[in-house]
C-alpha cells in the first residue's frame, strides 16, 4: 500500500471535464426555470478529465484493505470471501434497468427472485415468512421490533414498552430499541459468558415486549439455556428476537425458528457473502414465525391466484420502512450465493466456520487471555495478552497486526472485558492462512515483552500511521476548505 | 461437488479438529441441545455451477419486460458513466468493512470526505454525513433529528406534496418513536404554506419537512418559509434531488436547517429500487445530532494528512440506547458511486443533465396536452417531471403504455398522472410515446 495525498478537488482545473452526454435531439433550449428558483452560485464540484478520475480513485483504493487483500478476522462482521458470480449477476442487464414502480406484469422475473430468496431464507432459518425490504442489520432490528410492538398492540396488549437486551449485545440492539420507542432493560451475563437466567426471571412481567438475543452471543458462545429462556419469555407473554449478526455460526446446522425465536434478521452482507462495500450497501431481511406473517412491512410479494406474483400490504402491516423494496442488487447477490452452494454445501458453512474459530483459539490461548475457556462457535474473545507485565494494550496488538498484512480483530467489544479482542476467521480461509495469522499473533505476543515500544508506535508500514483522533473530534474538519487552498 | 469457496482438504480438517480438541464433526456443536440440530434436507436446489446460475438468472430476466422509462416518482433513469462500476467493483473498496482501522482504510475515508464536501456544495449546507439508506429513511432520520434538536418537541409537520413513500416511511418511524405527525394536504400542487405556518405556530412542532422538487415534479417556492418556521422555534428540513440542486435554489438558500433526500440520481442505475443512496446535511450547530458516520481530517503520527471516522460519541456502538440513531452499515459504496459521478460530471455536466431533461420534459408536456387526452393540472414551474390530469383512467393508461413498451403515466392521486424525461431519452422515443397515447381511446 502506497500513500497518496491528493483529494479530487486538488486535481481540478477550469475547462476540464469527464463526461459525455447525448444530444437526444432536444435542441439547445435553455433550462426553463425562472431565475427566482435558481441557485445563485455554482457548486464547487471538481473539473477533471476521465483519466484523472480513474487514476485518482485507483490510487485511493491502493490505501484500502479488503477481504480480497488479505485475512480480515473482524469479529461479528463475518468477513468471508464474496464470490464474483454474485457481482456479475447483480449487474445483469435484465434487471438493472427495471424501475421499482413498473407494473407487476412487467417485473415477474424480479418478483420471482424476491419470492425465491424469501423461501430460501425460510428453509435455512425455520421461519415462516420474510421481508427483504430492510437495508441493513440495524434496519432489520428496527423493523423486527416494530413488528413486535405492532403484534402486542394489535391484541390490545398495549403496556409492553420494555425490551430486554443482554449486556453483551451489539450496540445496535439498544439503539434500535430506543428508535422504536422501547425502554431498554439490561440482563446480565454469567461468568461463563451466557445470559444469567436467574437475573432474567425477575425482569419478566407484562410490561416486557420481548428479548433480543444474539445466539451464539458476541463472545461466540452458544446460549445453552435458550430453551428455558424461550419458555420463560413466552410464558410472560413476550416474544424472542434473534439478532442474525452471528448466524454464520449456525448456517446449515441450527435454525433460529427451531429454537423458539419469533422474529429475526439476517445480514446478507455477512452470512450470505454479499460484500460489505466499506460500510454498505447491505441487506437485513426480517423473518417471522407464522402468527406474525401478517405484520411484515409493506410491500410484500404473494401469488395473486392467477399464476402471477403481486405486491400487497400485509393485513396488520408494521408500515412502510423503505422507499421501494430493499437493496434489490444486494438480494440478487445473496440469491446467487445460495444457488451456488445448494442444499448440500450450505450445511458446511457453519461447521467450517466453527472449526476455524476453535482452531485459532486453541492455537493462541497460551499467549492471549481466554476469559471463557470452552468450545466456541464462529468467533471468540481474548481479553488482551496472557502476560500483561508490559503496558501493551489490545489497541497496540491490533495496530501491529496491520504491519504484518492482516486486518485487526474487532477490539474493545464486547464491553464485558477491558481488553477485548474478538476474532472471527470464517469458513473461506485456508489452514495456511490461519497458521500464518497464528504465527504472527504469537510473534506479536513475544514482541510485547521484548520490544513493547515497537507495538506502542505501530503501525509502521501502512500508508498513514496512527491518526490523531482527538484533534479530529475537538476541531472537526468535515469538508474540504476551498478558501485555504486558494491562498 | 464440493464448493469452490471452501479451501478445506480432508487432511486440513483432520489437522484442525485435532488442534481444536474435537474428535468428531458433531463435537463442533456439542454445546447445542441435540433436538435443535437440523437433520433434514433444506428445501433448496442442488448446488449449481456458475454456468447454471447464469442460466437461472437469464431465465428470470426473460420474465421481465424492459420498458422505455418515462416515469420517476423517486427513481430516475439518468446516465451512469462506464467509469463508475469499474471503480466501485475494485476489491479494495468492495470487500472492505466500515473503516474502523483508519491506517488501512484511507481510500474509503478519503472518498467519504470528498462525498461530504460535494453534498454540502450541492445542498448549500455546512456539514454532511457519510450516507443514509435511501431518500425516505433519510427523511425519517431528519424527523427524529428535529425532535432531538428542539428539546424534544414531539410533533412533525409534513407537506402533502412530498412523495407518498416519503410520507409513509416518516409516518412509520414517527409512530413507533412517539412523535405525532401531521400531513398538511398540498394546495394546488404545492405545499400549503399558510396552513403549515398556522400549524407550526401552535408551538408543539419540532419541525417541518417540505420538498424542493415535489411529487408532481413542481419546483416549490420556499421563499420566507424558514423565517416563519424559525419564529415558532421549529426547524425546517428540505427534501431534495441533489442532481437538480446543481441548478435549483438550495436548501441552504431557502434557509433550511437540514437537507435530506434521494441521491440515486447521482449515477445509480434503477436496479428495481436499490441499492440507492440517502443523504443528510445540516447546519453546523446541529452536527452533534447528525445520525450516521462522519469522516474528519486530521494528521497521523508523522504529520501526514489523514482521515478518520469522527464525532463517534453520537453513535450506537458508543452510546447504545442514547445514540442519535441506530444506523450502522449504510450505503458507503453508493456514496462512492455518487462521488465518482460528481467528479466526472462536475457542475457543467450536471447542468447539461438538467438542461436535456427539462427541455425534453417540457417538450413532452406540450405534446401530451396536444393529444387531447390530458388537461393541465397545476401550471407551475417544473424541471424533469410533471403531472397532468388524464382523461383516460390512470391505471388503464399505465398498463396500456406498458404493453406498448413504455413506463410512464404513474398514477398520482385522483385523475393525475406523472411523466418524466431524462437525458437517457431521445426525442424519437418521446414521439413514439405520444403516438401510442394518441391511439388510445378515452
Amino acid at each position: 500500500m502506497k500513500y497518496y495525498d491528493k483529494l479530487i478537488f486538488e486535481l481540478s482545473k477550469p475547462g476540464r471535464r469527464g463526461y459525455s452526454l447525448p444530444s437526444g435531439d432536444w435542441g439547445d433550449g435553455e433550462i426553463p426555470v425562472p431565475e427566482s428558483l435558481r441557485r445563485a452560485e455554482a457548486p464547487k464540484l471538481p473539473q477533471v478529465s476521465e483519466p484523472d478520475v480513474v487514476r485518482h480513485y485507483v490510487n485511493l483504493s491502493n490505501m484500502n484493505f479488503g477481504v480480497d487483500t488479505g485475512f480480515y478476522p473482524l469479529g461479528s462482521c463475518t468477513m468471508k470471501y464474496s464470490p464474483r458470480i454474485n457481482e456479475e449477476m447483480a449487474s445483469h442487464p435484465g434487471f438493472t434497468g427495471l424501475h421499482p414502480l413498473q407494473p407487476s406484469e412487467t417485473v415477474q422475473g424480479a418478483m420471482t427472485l424476491y419470492a425465491s430468496l424469501s423461501s430460501a431464507l425460510c428453509t435455512l432459518t425455520g421461519m415462516s415468512a420474510f421481508t427483504l425490504n430492510p437495508f441493513a442489520g440495524a434496519h432489520g432490528e428496527l423493523t423486527g421490533l416494530m413488528i413486535m410492538r405492532n403484534y402486542h398492540n394489535s391484541r390490545g396488549d398495549t403496556g409492553r414498552t420494555k425490551i430486554i437486551v443482554p449486556d453483551s449485545a451489539h450496540g445496535t440492539n439498544p439503539a434500535s430499541a430506543a428508535v422504536c420507542g422501547l425502554e431498554v432493560v439490561q440482563v446480565k451475563s454469567t461468568p461463563h459468558g451466557t445470559i444469567d437466567v436467574n437475573d432474567l426471571k425477575p425482569l419478566l412481567d407484562d410490561s416486557v415486549a420481548g428479548i433480543m438475543m444474539t445466539n451464539p452471543n458476541t463472545l461466540g458462545l452458544f446460549e445453552t439455556e435458550i430453551r428455558e429462556i424461550a419458555e420463560l419469555v413466552h410464558a410472560a407473554g413476550g416474544l424472542l428476537y434473534y439478532d442474525g449478526a452471528n448466524m454464520n455460526a449456525l448456517l446449515g446446522k441450527v435454525r433460529p425458528g427451531d429454537m423458539g425465536f419469533d422474529i429475526m434478521h439476517l445480514n446478507l452482507h455477512k452470512t450470505f457473502s454479499t460484500p460489505h462495500g466499506g460500510g454498505g450497501p447491505g441487506a437485513g431481511p426480517v423473518g417471522v414465525a407464522a402468527p406474525l406473517a401478517d405484520f411484515l412491512p409493506a410491500p410484500a410479494v404473494a401469488p395473486d391466484g392467477n399464476g402471477r406474483l403481486e405486491w400487497f400490504e400485509p393485513k396488520n402491516s408494521a408500515g412502510r420502512i423503505s422507499g421501494f423494496h430493499g437493496n434489490f442488487g444486494v438480494l440478487m447477490k445473496a440469491y446467487a450465493y445460495i444457488l451456488m452452494l445448494g442444499r448440500q454445501d450450505v450445511k458446511n458453512v457453519g461447521p467450517y466456520a466453527v472449526l476455524a474459530a476453535n482452531y485459532v483459539k486453541e492455537s493462541l490461548k497460551d499467549c492471549y487471555k481466554l476469559p471463557v475457556d470452552s468450545l466456541c462457535k464462529h468467533e471468540f474473545v481474548f481479553d488482551g495478552l496472557a502476560d500483561d507485565s508490559s503496558d501493551v494494550t489490545t489497541l497496540d496488538v491490533a495496530k501491529r497486526l496491520l504491519d504484518y498484512g492482516f486486518h485487526a480483530p474487532t477490539i474493545y467489544f464486547p464491553l464485558l472485558f477491558h481488553q477485548s479482542m474478538m476474532i472471527e476467521p470464517t469458513e473461506t480461509e485456508s489452514v495456511e492462512t490461519l497458521d500464518a495469522f497464528i504465527d504472527v499473533m504469537r510473534k506479536i505476543a513475544e514482541e510485547a515483552l521484548t520490544q513493547p515500544e515497537l507495538l506502542k508506535t505501530a503501525p509502521h508500514n501502512t500508508p498513514v500511521r496512527r491518526p490523531d483522533e482527538t484533534a479530529a473530534a475537538v476541531h472537526p474538519v468535515l469538508k474540504y476548505n476551498f478558501q485555504s487552498a486558494e491562498q | 461437488m464440493s464448493s469452490a469457496y471452501f479451501p478445506h482438504t480432508e487432511g486440513d480438517i483432520r489437522k484442525m479438529m485435532e488442534r481444536a480438541g474435537i474428535t468428531s464433526p458433531d463435537g463442533l456443536y456439542a454445546d447445542v441441545p441435540e433436538d435443535f440440530i437440523f437433520k433434514r434436507e433444506f428445501d433448496l436446489p442442488d448446488g449449481m455451477s456458475e454456468t447454471e446460475v447464469r442460466r437461472r438468472f437469464d431465465a428470470l430476466a426473460a420474465m421481465n419486460v424492459p420498458l422505455k422509462v418515462f416515469g420517476g416518482a423517486g427513481a430516475y433513469d439518468h446516465y451512469s458513466p462506464s467509469v463508475i462500476p469499474y471503480i466501485t467493483s475494485r476489491s479494495e473498496y468492495l470487500t472492505a468493512y466500515t473503516p474502523y482501522q483508519a491506517e488501512i482504510s484511507q481510500g474509503t475515508l478519503r472518498y467519504i470526505f470528498e462525498f461530504q464536501t460535494m453534498m454540502t456544495e450541492l445542498t448549500g449546507m455546512d456539514v454532511s454525513n457519510a450516507s443514509m439508506y435511501d431518500g425516505p429513511t433519510s427523511a425519517a432520520e431528519a424527523a427524529m433529528m428535529m425532535n432531538a434538536c428542539t428539546k424534544k418537541k414531539s410533533r412533525i409537520v409534513l407537506s402533502g406534496s412530498l412523495l407518498p413513500q416519503v410520507i409513509e416511511v416518516v409516518r412509520t418511524y414517527c409512530g413507533y418513536h412517539g412523535l405525532a405527525l401531521t400531513v398538511i394536504p398540498h394546495k394546488d400542487g404545492t405545499s400549503d404554506r399558510e396552513a403549515m405556518i398556522a400549524d407550526v405556530e401552535k408551538g408543539d412542532v419540532a419541525g417541518i419537512i417540505v420538498p424542493s422538487l415535489n411529487r408532481f415534479g413542481i419546483i416549490e417556492d420556499l421563499d420566507g418559509l424558514s423565517d416563519a418556521v424559525h419564529s415558532a422555534k421549529a426547524l425546517m428540513t428540505v427534501y431534495c434531488d441533489p442532481s437538480a440542486l446543481a441548478v435549483l435554489k438550495t436548501p441552504g438558500e431557502w434557509g433550511a436547517d437540514i437537507a435530506c433526500g434521494e441521491a440515486q440520481t447521482l449515477g445509480m442505475p434503477l436496479s428495481f429500487g436499490g441499492p440507492y443512496l440517502g443523504f443528510l446535511t445540516c447546519r453546523q450547530e446541529y452536527v452533534r445530532k447528525l445520525p450516521g458516520r462522519i469522516v474528519g481530517e486530521t494528521k497521523d503520527a508523522d504529520g501526514k494528512r489523514a482521515y478518520v471516522l469522527t464525532l463517534q460519541a453520537r453513535e450506537q456502538h458508543i452510546r447504545r440506547e442514547k445514540a442519535t440513531s441506530n444506523i450502522c452499515s449504510n450505503q458507503s459504496l453508493m456514496a462512492l458511486y455518487a462521488t465518482v459521478y460528481m467528479s466526472l460530471m462536475g457542475y457543467e455536466g450536471l447542468k447539461e443533465v438538467n438542461r436535456l431533461s427539462s427541455v425534453g420534459a417540457h417538450w413532452l408536456h406540450d405534446r401530451l396536452l396536444e393529444t387531447g387526452k390530458f388537461e393541465e393540472a397545476f401550471d407551475k414551474p417544473f424541471l424533469k417531471e410533471f403531472a397532468l390530469r388524464s382523461r383516460i383512467e390512470p391505471e388503464r393508461l399505465q398498463h396500456e403504455l406498458a404493453k406498448a413498451g413504455f413506463f410512464g403515466a404513474l398514477p398520482a392521486g385522483d385523475d393525475l398522472v406523472t411523466f418524466c424525461v431524462t437525458e437517457n431519452r431521445t426525442k424519437a422515443e418521446a414521439v413514439a410515446l405520444v403516438d401510442a397515447i394518441r391511439r388510445m381511446t378515452i
